[in-house]
């Protein structure tokens, strides 16, 4: 209730002044260098180019699988935190928005699991002897 | 009355951070994001239900080609070009790759240069980012055109399992929308932007609202989302 009351005064005080406020803080919220930028996109770059080089020289199996991992998840992580700016969000906001996606991971597994057990009924019943 | 809502954040003390910030700005009757507009927060959460979109279609991707029984295409060499004289395999996409982190780049510093109120340089870096966006989905309608011809179909191509051609036109051609709905976005706030409507705050043709700087940032979320879900298909599709 208290907190309510405090807000609710804060409206009525400075409904004027607070507009002016809102452009400040946006002004200010996300106001970052142009130098991380272009430092972001560059790094960008340089992964781009080393998934890409991973298919160039044909690296095959576990290597190659945890390498466009390991450049995909660095890649994505850089663009949410920087470009999107999450890295300055409120953790209320990053987790809303963060976590569900992870917990797409869970409906992986259950794929996997069931495209294993399809692609063995296949092979039981259907695959041509090559 | 709304706007003095939206004012309240940037007026209230410092908020707890961390964990305990977390429960509080979560809890009882009040905004869950404390200093995000209404506007940015229902974009965060479109984008959020667009990640569960292009989820699905990744695994459905993924179930099709663990399941087969028949060898996938090898993308590597399906998307290969002859280069003056050169095979260089996958350099189409590496290509579509850069073009589309570049538009990245350029959409980041039109943000920066929004907050700045620096409209002529916001509308010039929009309208390259869109640009870009443009060049991509030019190529992608070349990539597309290439594999019809040599007989791709939603149910069949030459080179293997049929699921190829499905998840293939599927993927690419959802993406392809969200970019082509993005460029059309970007021309649209581009033009906004140009004319000084945020500068004098002119009110919005269909909601008759004033708009502010922070649609770019807006715009920019969009724009990098389509970006992030292209790392994704990059990684899963061409390269897996």
């Amino acid at each position: 209730m208290t907190n309510a009351a405090v807000h609710m005064e804060g409206q009525l005080h400075a409904p004027v002044h607070g507009a002016v406020a809102t452009g400040a803080v946006h002004a200010k919220g996300q106001q970052h260098p142009i130098k991380l930028y272009l430092v972001v996109w560059g790094w960008l770059f340089v992964l781009s180019t080393c998934s890409y080089l991973v298919d160039y020289f044909g690296l095959h199996g576990y290597l190659r699988w945890s390498l466009i991992l390991l450049f995909m998840v660095l890649k994505a992580g850089l663009i949410v935190a920087v470009f999107m700016h999450m890295a300055w969000e409120r953790l209320a906001l990053a987790y809303a928005i963060l976590l569900p996606p992870v917990v797409v991971l869970v409906f992986v597994s259950i794929m996997v699991l069931e495209s294993d057990y399809t692609h063995f009924l296949r092979v039981l019943f259907f695959a041509t002897p090559s | 009355m709304a706007e003095t809502v939206l004012t309240n954040p940037g007026q209230s003390p410092a908020r707890p951070e961390g964990w305990r910030g977390v429960a509080d700005d979560w809890a009882s009757d009040q905004r869950a994001f404390k200093n995000v507009s209404w506007g940015k927060a229902m974009m965060w959460i479109f984008l959020l239900s667009d990640t569960f979109i292009f989820s699905c279609f990744l695994l459905s991707y993924m179930t099709a080609r663990m399941s087969t029984t028949v060898p996938w295409p090898n993308p590597s060499e399906v998307f290969a070009l002859n280069i003056a004289g050169k095979h260089i395999p996958l350099i189409l996409i590496a290509i579509m790759t850069f073009i589309l982190i570049s538009s990245s780049g350029t959409m980041a510093m039109a943000v920066n240069f929004g907050y700045r109120r620096d409209r002529v340089r916001t509308a010039a870096l929009m309208l390259a980012t869109a640009a870009f966006g443009a060049t991509f989905v030019g190529m992608q309608a070349f990539e597309w055109t290439k594999l019809i011809m040599e007989g791709v179909r939603p149910w069949g191509n030459p080179w293997g399992a049929p699921q190829f051609g499905a998840s293939f036109f599927m993927i690419t051609g959802f993406h392809g929308t969200h970019v082509t709905i993005g460029v059309i976005f970007l021309i649209a706030i581009a033009r906004k932007v140009f004319r000084g409507d945020f500068d004098v705050e002119r009110r919005g043709f269909f909601t008759s609202r004033k708009g502010y700087y922070e649609i770019v940032e807006i715009t920019g979320l969009y724009w990098h989302f389509v970006d992030l879900v292209w790392v994704f298909i990059f990684a899963f599709f061409y390269l897996w």
